[in-house]
This record gives structure tokens, C-alpha cells and sequence, in this order.
């Protein structure tokens, strides 16, 4: 039975994560009462500063919620303002976009991956702790990374808070021989995301299972990233103008960013959620690497995220392979852009989940209002219902940092970028 | 425990992690940092210990909470050495656009219970509050400016931090004047240079993520702004942009914009 000694247990800082966060929890009689995720990331109210501003200064105001994930931000903007519009601009932006897109989920991932989750699994502070003693694991990783953002590169001149995206196509196309070149590295990395789809398969995942709702973006033709109506396991199936009926943002004392509810209950976003959903639609030599490791989705262990995170490092480079190998320089990278007043939305899969975004524009383009939906803050809720689930069915009879371990790897699951949700961890426990 | 080596920390404050990321982003070379500096702390990968006494300190972020203002007095009073990186540690950052307008609305409008969140009425740069050794502007900074600064403290030469505007980068640089071929307003002439000229290398204009140059024309660039059809309010939206906290940008965009941004109704 679990003890009745008290105990007080503070974590002064979660690290790892993107942000600045906290956990605390109470235990009594070796049940959880009462359990926090703050989040403490000073407010910088992104959703007010583009008040005023111009549809294209809005993609570049945007990305710099995120120095993890600025594309996402971009593409989300950009995809509102184009549908507003009414323009299309054309398959060969289309894919490119999504090229650009598969280098932030490839640089993203593998960070996450190696330096982020992997030292968990190994127990090892540190990637650079890490290195030590698997130097090939982590030297793999950091080279996946480099090469994701050398494709944001590409078409953004550079990877953090890139400035190639514009309303209506991008400000430049790359030419030939840079896009060559950056097919022969695709080529060669392919092996080496296969390799780590099968290092991951190897991990001592914790049998962890919990009932869930997934939600992501579905397109018909492919593996949603760009675009697509929001999809769930329960049968949720909507446009993304509908977003606001079923989900609910609300503020809660603990956390200076707001949590998210479908129909009034936590869900998850993120690669684990997509490869639940939209698994079906990897290509098959993806699928067939998946297949020949005996990795089965849906899944839901949570602990799986870092598998899903690897099989989508191997799918985006595949699909950037494919879309850069026929590539051709067209006569021009953007179509003419007319705004137009109105409501815009926009909704494309971040690395960590679905970014929807809201913006109300007058008949120059100028934003009057906006609203930003970032995938963080859609999970915390979810969140702090596995970490009770997760906890207890570990054991809170362990002690304080066993337990503190162990509820930082179950948040690092959700790779969660606090700088985006408003950012990371300090753990309190208190037993009675 | 090789003692010898200089102390290295990086610091948080308010920000979207994209500075911390000029290390992080280095690829395999991440690995050989260790064999020259002791990564005391730097939380996003790992190493954990905000209160060492360092050698060089790195710091992102923006001041902007009662906490942060105590946490920068801490670590100032901790290094050696103090390098302010980026938009938001140098001028405050995009963020700074709350301190132009009532800030209070603002958060009412996104929170249900501002009254819960603490924060300050602004959003400074960290020389407002501590002594900076050495700022690296750039939103983001890129990783040569991280790593030639590092690299000269290791030699023991003073770094030094770029100055001149980008237009001189540009003709260095053999790119093409967008604003002189294409109309373009380009903010390049009251620019800092060191971002290796990329917007006008993709045809666009610059809109200034490295801030202020060392001296600014501001009156003269917003004349030819206008005279290509740009409104006062449009060259104001240009200067109170990325660096709105930095005095030369805030001077000049508050000289132009009219009334306050309306916000709806």
C-alpha cells in the first residue's frame, strides 16, 4: 500500500522542452488529488500585435511565435489568406510548400527525437552526455536534423523565421543546381531514416495503455501536412471553419496558456494522433519498413510518439524526394494576389500537432482580429490526464525523483513547445 | 571534470527559442563545442544549473515579468561575461509592440482572468536592466554570430558586433537594389547588416530583422517610402515592426502613425 509519509518534492525547472514550465501534484493516501501543468511563459499576446498589420507582414509576425516551428506558422497564415482570397496557386507551389513543410516536421523531429526524448531511454542527462557512449545514434540525428533545415533553407534563406513564403507563392524559386544537389543529400539520408525507424522499433517502450480521442488533419490523396478537413477517432469530420463549434479555448489559473476541449474533453494532437488516423495513407515503402519492425498503429501508448516521430522523419524525406526529383524552375514563384475583406482560415499540421488560425481582414488585407490555436496548448489537457494515469499505474510509491523522471519522460511525449503554447518544468509533489 | 575550460551558460527569457537554436542547429558540431567550453546550463538540451558562476553567459529572451527582472540581476551577478542574443534580448522583440499600446486591454482581450498572470507593463531589452557585455542582433541571430563570438573570447579578443546597414551587405554581397529596380520598400538603409542580405537576395524587400544600423536616416528613408506609394501609417507599420523597442525604430514609426492602431469598433 502506498506510504503516509509526507512529502514535498520541487523540480525547479523541466528541461528539455521547449519553454518554461512546472508539474506539481498532491498525493493522498496514494491516490492523485490534484494535478498541475503550469505553464509560466510570460504572455506575449501574438493575436493583438497583428492588429493593424498586412497580410503579408502577418506570415513573418507569425513565425516568430515559434523558433521551433516558424514554418507551420507561416503555412497556417498563408493558406487563410490564399483561401480568402479565392487563390489557388498552383501545383508547383503547392508542392514546394510542402517540400519546405517536410524539412521543418525532418529538422523538428530529429531534434526531438535525439536530443530531446531519446536520453530518457538511455538515462543519460543529455544528448551531449549521450554522445559518449552511442556517438553514431546521436551524430545520425543531429545530420537528419541539419539536412531539415537545409530544405527550409532552400526556399527560405535560412531555417529559423525563413522569409521565402509569401501570399500567393513564394518570393523566390531555388534553382537547379541547389535543388540537385539537395536531392543527392535526400538519397543518401533515406538509408539512414530507415535505420533509425529500426533503432526505434528497438527501444524498451513502457506498456502503457490509455483510452484517447486523436485528432488531425485528413486529406484523401496523402499523408496530411499542408491542408485537409480535421478528422477524429470518435467520427469528428469537418471543414476547418467549423473548428470553433466543437472546440472550446479556455483559461485555467495554473497555465499562462489557454487549454483546448473537443465537445467538452481533453484530446491529442501530434504524430502520434496522425499516424493513428491517417497510417493508411504512408507510402508503401514506409509502410513496409513499419511492417517488417512489427510496429502496428493505432496505437495508444503515448511512449509510441517517439516511434511515430521517426516513421514521419522517414516518410518526409521520401515524399521530399519525390516531390524535388522531377523538379523544373518555373517562370514565376507567385501568382497576383487581390485581398479581399473577410473571415480567414487556416489549419496545417505543425510537427506537434495541428496549428488552426483565425484572422478577421478588412478589404485592404489589414488584419482586424485574430485567433491562434497552437498544438501545445491543445494538449495540456490530455497531458495532465496521462501523467495521473501514468503515474499511478507506475507506482507512486516510487520516490520523489523516480516519479519526477517519469512524469517528465510522459510530458516529453508530447514534445511540448511551450514557447508556442505561451513554454516548461518545475515538479512539486506533495503526499499526505 | 577538466576545470580549465571556460564556464558556458544560456539563459531564457521571454522569446520563441529561435536564438538558443544558433547552437542547437549547429549539427555535428554541437558535438565539439564540449571540447571547448563547460556547458553549465542550457536547459532546452539538458544541462540544468540557472545559478553557476560562469565564464560567458548567452542570454535570449525579453524582459517582461517581476521574476525575469530578479532572475537577470542573478545571472548578471553570476558571469563573467554577458552576451545579449537577438531582437528580443537587444530591443524587447516583436513583444514590444504591447508597450505601444494599453496593454491591460490587450490582455483582457485574450485571457478570461488577466488579474491571474503576472507580468509587467512592458517588454525591455536586457541592457535596460543589467550591464550587456555584448549585444548580437538579429531575429533570429544566426549561428557564425554565435560561434565568431565565442570563438574570438576563447582567443581572447574583444568581439565585435556588425554596424554598418545592409545596403552595404547587399552591394558586398553583388545583390541586386530591390528598391532601386523593383520599387520595392526595402528597409535595408536603416538596417543593421549580418543576415547575409537574404531578402533582397529573393527579390523582397528587407523588413528589418536586425534592427537599427548605427546611424539612422529614418526621415529620408520614409520620404522615399511614400513616394512609392506607401501611406505614413504603412512606413510606420515598417518601423514598428520586429524592433519597436529600439529607440531609433520607436522614434521614427511613432512620428508617423496617426492616432493609436484602432482596435475594431
Amino acid at each position: 500500500m502506498a506510504s503516509k509519509r509526507e512529502i514535498h518534492i520541487n523540480v525547479p525547472v523541466l528541461t528539455r522542452v521547449e519553454g518554461e514550465g512546472a508539474l506539481e501534484f498532491d498525493v493522498v493516501q496514494g491516490v492523485i488529488q490534484k494535478l498541475n501543468l503550469r505553464i509560466f511563459e510570460p504572455p506575449r499576446l501574438f493575436e493583438k500585435f497583428v492588429e493593424g498589420y498586412e497580410y503579408d507582414q502577418v506570415i513573418d509576425m507569425v513565425a516568430r511565435i515559434c523558433g521551433i516551428c516558424p514554418v507551420a506558422y507561416q503555412m497556417s497564415a498563408v493558406q487563410a489568406f490564399e483561401r480568402l482570397f479565392g487563390i489557388d496557386p498552383g501545383p508547383w507551389v503547392r508542392d514546394m510548400r510542402r517540400v519546405m513543410y517536410c524539412g521543418e516536421w525532418l529538422q523538428s523531429h530529429a531534434l526531438h527525437v535525439h536530443l530531446l526524448a531519446a536520453p530518457d531511454f538511455f538515462g543519460f542527462e543529455s544528448a551531449i552526455a549521450m554522445a559518449e557512449k552511442h556517438p553514431e545514434a546521436v551524430r545520425r540525428g543531429l545530420r537528419l536534423q541539419g539536412l531539415g533545415n537545409d530544405l527550409i533553407t532552400l526556399f527560405g534563406g535560412r531555417s529559423v523565421h525563413p522569409v521565402g513564403v509569401r501570399v500567393g507563392g513564394f518570393y523566390k524559386a531555388p534553382a537547379e543546381e541547389a535543388v540537385a544537389d539537395m536531392v543527392k543529400q535526400l538519397e543518401e539520408a533515406l538509408p539512414q531514416a530507415e535505420a533509425l525507424v529500426r533503432w526505434c522499433a528497438e527501444l524498451d517502450f513502457p506498456h502503457d495503455e490509455q483510452a484517447f480521442t486523436s485528432v488531425a488533419l485528413s486529406e484523401p490523396g496523402e499523408y496530411a501536412i499542408g491542408s485537409g478537413r480535421l478528422v477524429s477517432g470518435q467520427g469528428l469530420d469537418i471543414d476547418i471553419s467549423h473548428f470553433e463549434s466543437h472546440f472550446e479555448e479556455f483559461q485555467v489559473p495554473h497555465s499562462t496558456a489557454l487549454h483546448t476541449q473537443l465537445e467538452g474533453r481533453p484530446y491529442l494532437t501530434g504524430p502520434l494522433a496522425r499516424l493513428n488516423l491517417n497510417f493508411r495513407q504512408l507510402p508503401s515503402p514506409v509502410r513496409a519498413v513499419m511492417e517488417d519492425c512489427g510496429i502496428h498503429f493505432p496505437s495508444h501508448n503515448m511512449f509510441h510518439s517517439i516511434l511515430a516521430r521517426a516513421i514521419e522523419i522517414h516518410l518526409v524525406i521520401y515524399e521530399a524526394l519525390q516531390l524535388l526529383q522531377a523538379y523544373e524552375r518555373p517562370g514565376v514563384s507567385a501568382v497576383q494576389v487581390r485581398p479581399q475583406a473577410g473571415t480567414a482560415f487556416g489549419c496545417t499540421e505543425a510537427p506537434r500537432g495541428f496549428l488552426w488560425h483565425r484572422y478577421d481582414v478588412d478589404e485592404r488585407g489589414d488584419i482586424r482580429r485574430a485567433r491562434i490555436v497552437p498544438p501545445t496548448s491543445q494538449n495540456q489537457a490530455r497531458i495532465e490526464q496521462d501523467l495521473c494515469a501514468s503515474l499511478e499505474s507506475f507506482g507512486l510509491d516510487h520516490d520523489d525523483d523516480a516519479l519526477r523522471q517519469r512524469a517528465e519522460q510522459v510530458i516529453r511525449n508530447y514534445d511540448p513547445c511551450i514557447s508556442c503554447a505561451t513554454h516548461f518544468l518545475k515538479l512539486k509533489v506533495s503526499r499526505r | 571534470m577538466n576545470s580549465t575550460k571556460p564556464k558556458l551558460a544560456v539563459h531564457k527569457f521571454s522569446s520563441c527559442d529561435g536564438c538558443q537554436l544558433a547552437l542547437l542547429n549547429l549539427g555535428e558540431s554541437l558535438l565539439e563545442l564540449p571540447k571547448y567550453v563547460d556547458i553549465t546550463h542550457f536547459a532546452e538540451a539538458g544541462p540544468n544549473n540557472p545559478n553557476a558562476k560562469v565564464d560567458v553567459a548567452l542570454v535570449e529572451g525579453s524582459i517582461s515579468t517581476p521574476d525575469d527582472i530578479e532572475r537577470i540581476r542573478q545571472v548578471r551577478e553570476n558571469s563573467a561575461y554577458l552576451i545579449s542574443l537577438g531582437a528580443c534580448a537587444t530591443a524587447g522583440g516583436l513583444q514590444a509592440l504591447a508597450n505601444l499600446a494599453d496593454r491591460d486591454a490587450w490582455m483582457a482581450a485574450v485571457y478570461a482572468r488577466p488579474d491571474t498572470i503576472e507580468t509587467l507593463s512592458s517588454s525591455t531589452s536586457i541592457s535596460e536592466h543589467v550591464k550587456v557585455d555584448l549585444e548580437l542582433h538579429g531575429c533570429p541571430v544566426n549561428s557564425q554570430q554565435v560561434i565568431a563570438a565565442l570563438a574570438d573570447l576563447l582567443a581572447g579578443v574583444n568581439p565585435v558586433s556588425e554596424r554598418q546597414p545592409l545596403c552595404m551587405e547587399c552591394k558586398r554581397n553583388g545583390v541586386v537594389c530591390t528598391m532601386v529596380t523593383k520599387g520595392e520598400p526595402c528597409m535595408g538603409p536603416v538596417t543593421r547588416a549580418g543576415c547575409g542580405a537574404l531578402c533582397p537576395s529573393l527579390g523582397r524587400a528587407c523588413y528589418s530583422c536586425y534592427g537599427p544600423a548605427e546611424t539612422v536616416n529614418d526621415g529620408a528613408l520614409a520620404q522615399r517610402l511614400q513616394s512609392l506609394g506607401l501611406t505614413p501609417e504603412a512606413v510606420a507599420r515598417r518601423f514598428l515592426f520586429i524592433t519597436s523597442g529600439a529607440s531609433p525604430f520607436r522614434d521614427a514609426g511613432l512620428r508617423l502613425r496617426p492616432p493609436p492602431l484602432e482596435t475594431d469598433e
